[in-house]
């Protein structure tokens, strides 16, 4: 199965005659009468298809129907055999030819039916870094009472990127891999949703574009570099006793805290102490800042900064990100990781 | 290219195709050469094998010496490899040894198209009423292949691509039924035809020699089957006409006489009998008529050859249907040209001395040619003669002789054959005719079938002033044979064999006769269907040429295909809802939705209502009404007001904002 290409008009395709753009014209409808259909028809599609969040149902004008080289193959086998009953004027080659042809005729309902009225809805979608591949998910749902049966869901230009049975009445997902090549956000573009099934012999598909995003991080530069001491700072902060240095909170007590720690005006009204927790200082290497990677270009910078980002979130240690308009943290986790490499992201981009 | 929808071909796929190409295959292995049975039963047992041991397929090089193998085997077998027989074996060796090369889906799709056209190729052979049932399973079996092998991932369960299979092809039964009335059918062939096309029957012989009827004779296969006008004529007027036969060497009786299109005067008297014919094949030019057929009726692409046969312009390959119109009286040829008179005389005296002097010493008593024909008679009638299947074995130089005077045992072909000897030996001009006689009535349909157990000879001979006559020397032995049948012909310990058994359980004759009712309509109707009876039928719905054809045809096509493809997108519509309250609400959300208010999923319909009423404020009031029905139907369970929640569904018509294409 193959997704219909784009078939955008190259220079190349149509430098039969670059002088005289009419000629080259008429020589590509001479010469391949077929492709510049097609490339017509993909054009009156495109132009068709509008972005829209979703979700959207597959309606019976949208799905478009086409023969594929198994239905081409099957149109010359009935032709020769038609031909052959007529040469030995045999009834019952006649009859075959004829259910034949009709299984052929009906395909095209089924093949048409296999897509229609089915909803199609963004699914999740997570970060990745430039380099990797996102991987949209989409869920597929089908309100009717009759499975459809190898639905095929892939880019325009490339084979099938999955394939899917969805259940009557039910709801499967589907993963449409795109390559992330650029840091900032990543636009799904419009895919296509495609079936042969049941005879192999019909090629029905449709475009949509839903408004999937993801953003897509800064490839992590290599690692070596250390992050460089913030001015002004010692650079030994980061020998003092982790931990005991700024008040920030009262937590539950736990076997082991000091009773210096415990917080004794609250112990009278409740039943288990609470004790004083201290946070640490950050330590001027866990700053991360953008300005002081001096000597880089801006993409190398980012990068590094991801690297960084991600070193500090796999030792555990809280980390501070510094962006010219923008500081994030001190903080650990998660969510601080990606507000982190968000930023790093769509640094620069105007969203 | 990813051309299919997965290169990896499962094993319980390739065990389904398997099986369905045995199945395909079966009907031709009765009619390959015995090796290559085998052969192809060894490969797909070889390919199934293979298939749970996940080998590998053989290299490019010892498939390319199999395919070669497979071309000389072939040749050898059958002397060349075109034609029907030799061709259909080349394509049945190839599509097992494709299966040596066959490890993805896109080679499943090529077995599938080439199993479609075996499945063709068998009805080369037979068009009997079975291999309809044969073609309606092959077809569902294939088509089930087809699916199967166009499903992405895991095997489908056999019932689902079955049930698929099976209601494809049954939506299709009624598009196959409009195109086979309706195409417009060309008289066949196109092109030439291979010298062996059509299927191989047993029939009469352009040549006759003593043993070749009683062979012939027990075979039950239908030769033809009549349906009369009006009241069919006696038992023993139906002599049906085919090969008349003019050489004799002493033994072997051919066709010889004169030029056929040379003409046949006959003189046509009494009432007409008109009839209607529905011929099997047996590849010869003949086509059989009671005498004397009145030839300003003659069947179309057909003549009158100069002994009165009937004759079809091209060998009769596929089923035949004609008229003819048939005097029982008549005067044939009262004027005997010279050369007819010289043709009709021709005979090898020397061979058979005793037959002649016979015939001369009833010509020295002074018998006239009637006399001398009703001494004949009278000595096969009044003499120790026999009628048997299992005459002795004529091993002389002179048959003849020997028949007349020391056997007397034989079938009509000796007796046809010695009265005509008997006649040219006496100055009297005469001919063997072969054909038909009788015929079994069927009282279901009210239509004769004639079998190849009727098959008879008889002679002619030329009286002046009477012409061509009749005379059948077997019903002087054998009177039951033409009043009757063979069976009550034969003597009593000459059992025929089962089948040809006219005699026996009621129940019996009666299912026979049912069957042979059905074959006969299956014949007249099906696969008699061509230009002619098209021309016929579709004239009398005043449907004439092929335009009209054509329309017909595309206009009953649609239709079909558009009740079906209706169906297909009913059930592709999302299913109505049990929770009617739900539906209504749907049903006019839905009509806010084209706008692009789509209700969220977590969104309540309360809170749905005040932000859609935010953006459309004109409809504030409808809105309104419509969520307190539909408030009160649903979650109240307010009966009364499901009725009111469905007309403000109906009413809600919001105007839209944006036109959408």
């Amino acid at each position: 199965m193959r997704i219909r290409p784009t078939l955008s008009v190259t220079p190349e395709a149509l430098n039969l005659d670059s002088r005289d753009p009419f000629l080259a014209r008429l020589a590509m409808i001479l010469f391949h009468p077929l492709k510049v259909l097609r490339r017509r028809i993909n054009a009156y599609v495109a132009s068709r298809v509008t972005r829209q969040p979703g979700p959207v149902a597959i309606p019976r004008h949208r799905i478009y129907i086409v023969p594929t080289r198994f239905g081409y193959g099957y149109g010359v086998l009935l032709l020769v055999m038609l031909l052959g009953a007529m040469n030995y004027s045999n009834s019952m080659a006649f009859a075959l030819t004829f259910l034949l042809m009709g299984l052929g005729l009906l395909g095209m309902h089924h093949t048409h039916g296999n897509l229609l009225s089915l909803r199609l809805r963004a699914g999740k979608v997570a970060p990745v870094f430039a380099g990797e591949e996102a991987r949209f998910e989409l869920w597929l749902e089908n309100p009717s009472p009759t499975t459809r049966y190898t639905i095929a869901l892939g880019w325009p230009d490339a084979p099938p990127a999955a394939y899917l049975d969805v259940p009557a009445q039910g709801h499967v997902a589907g993963h449409l891999p795109l390559a992330a090549a650029q840091r900032g956000w990543l636009r799904a573009p419009r895919f296509a949703v495609a079936t042969e099934f049941p005879l192999g012999l019909l090629h029905a598909w449709t475009w949509i574009e839903l408004d999937m995003n993801t953003v897509v991080y800064p490839t992590p530069a290599a690692e070596g570099r250390t992050p460089p001491v913030a001015a002004g700072d010692s650079g030994h902060t980061a020998s003092h006793r982790a931990g005991v240095d700024e008040f920030v909170g009262l937590r539950r007590y736990a076997p082991g805290d000091t009773p210096r720690t415990i917080h004794w005006k609250s112990f009278a009204k409740l039943d288990t102490p609470l004790v004083k927790h201290f946070g640490e200082t950050i330590a001027s290497e866990r700053i991360f800042n953008f300005d002081a990677l001096t000597g880089l270009a801006t993409e190398d910078r980012l990068s590094q900064l991801c690297r960084w980002v991600l070193d500090a979130e796999a030792a555990r240690e809280p980390y501070v990100l510094a962006l010219p308009q923008l500081t994030l943290g001190p903080a650990l986790g998660e969510a601080h990781q990606h507000a982190c490499l968000r930023a790093l992201a769509l640094h620069g981009t105007s969203t | 290219m990813s051309a299919t929808v997965n290169s990896y071909l499962h094993v319980a796929t390739l065990l389904r195709l398997l099986a369905v190409l045995l199945f395909v295959l079966a009907p031709h292995f009765a009619r390959l050469p015995g090796w290559e049975t085998a052969a192809v039963l060894a490969v797909i047992g070889w390919r199934a094998w293979v298939a749970q041991r996940h080998f590998t397929m053989p290299s490019k090089w010892i498939r390319g010496v199999l395919a070669l193998a497979a071309f000389v085997a072939v040749h050898l077998s059958y002397g060349r490899i075109n034609g029907q027989h030799a061709g259909v074996a080349l394509l049945v060796v190839m599509a097992a040894l494709k299966l040596t090369e066959m490890d993805q889906r896109r080679d499943v799709m090529v077995m599938v198209f080439l199993m479609y056209f075996v499945c063709t190729t068998h009805f080369l052979f037979s068009q009997e009423l079975w291999t309809l049932v044969y073609l309606l399973l092959a077809a569902i079996a294939i088509t089930t292949v087809l699916i199967e092998s166009n499903h992405a991932g895991e095997t489908l369960p056999l019932n689902v691509t079955l049930r698929r299979g099976g209601s494809l092809v049954a939506q299709a039964l009624p598009l196959m039924l409009v195109m086979f009335v309706l195409f417009p059918r060309v008289p066949g062939p196109l092109w030439g035809l291979p010298s062996d096309a059509g299927a191989s029957r047993s029939g009469l012989s352009d040549r006759m020699s003593p043993g070749d009827i009683a062979s012939l004779i027990l075979s039950d296969d239908p030769a033809f089957r009549v349906r009369f006008d009006g009241e069919a004529p006696a038992q023993n007027q139906l002599y049906w006409r085919g090969p008349v036969f003019w050489d004799f060497d002493g033994r072997e009786w051919s066709a010889g006489g004169p030029v056929a299109t040379a003409p046949y005067p006959v003189q046509l008297q009494g009432t007409a009998i008109g009839y209607e014919v529905t011929l099997e094949p047996h590849r010869a030019m003949w086509l059989f008529a009671l005498d004397a057929i009145d030839q300003s009726q003659l069947p179309p692409a057909s003549l009158i050859a100069a002994d009165g046969r009937l004759l079809a312009e091209k060998p009769v390959r596929e089923r035949q249907l004609y008229r003819a119109v048939s005097h029982p009286s008549y005067l044939a040829q009262p004027e005997l040209p010279p050369l007819h008179r010289r043709l009709a005389l021709r005979l090898p005296r020397a061979l058979n001395p005793k037959t002649v002097a016979l015939a001369q010493q009833w010509r020295s008593e002074g018998k006239d040619d009637a006399a001398i024909v009703d001494a004949a008679l009278g000595m096969f009638r009044n003499e120790l003669f026999f009628y048997t299947l299992k005459p002795p074995l004529l091993e002389s130089t002179s048959p003849v002789d020997m028949f007349l005077f020391e056997t007397r045992r034989g079938f009509c072909e000796h007796y046809a054959s010695a009265f005509t000897s008997l006649m040219r030996a006496a100055g009297i001009p005469a001919r063997v005719v072969t054909g038909y006689q009788g015929g079994s009535r069927n009282a279901v349909g009210n239509y004769y079938t004639v079998r190849q157990s009727d098959a008879h000879a008889w002679s002619e001979v030329w009286l002046p002033a009477r012409g061509w006559l009749r005379v059948d020397p077997t019903a002087a032995v054998a009177p039951n044979r033409v009043e009757k049948d063979l069976e009550s012909a034969l003597g009593a310990g000459e059992a025929l064999p089962f089948a040809l058994r006219r005699s026996g359980s009621a129940l019996f004759a009666q299912l026979s006769a049912r069957w042979d009712w059905v074959n006969a309509q299956w014949n007249r109707w099906v696969l008699a269907y061509g230009p002619d009876l098209q021309k016929d039928l579709l004239g009398r719905f005043g449907l004439e040429g092929w335009r009209d054809l054509m329309l017909a045809m595309i206009v009953a096509l649609s239709a079909v295909t558009g009740v079906f493809g209706f169906i297909a997108l009913r059930r592709a519509l999302p299913a109505r809802l049990e929770d009617e309250p739900l539906r209504h609400w749907r049903a006019a959300t839905a009509r806010l939705a084209r706008d692009g208010l789509i209700q969220k999923s977590q969104e309540g319909p309360q809170q749905f209502v005040a932000r859609v009423i935010e953006q459309r404020p004109e409809l504030a009031s409808q809105l309104h009404a419509l969520l307190k029905a539909y408030l009160a139907a649903r979650y109240i369970g307010d009966r009364s007001a499901t009725p009111v929640l469905a007309d403000q569904a109906r009413q809600f018509r919001p105007r839209r904002i944006k036109p959408v294409d």
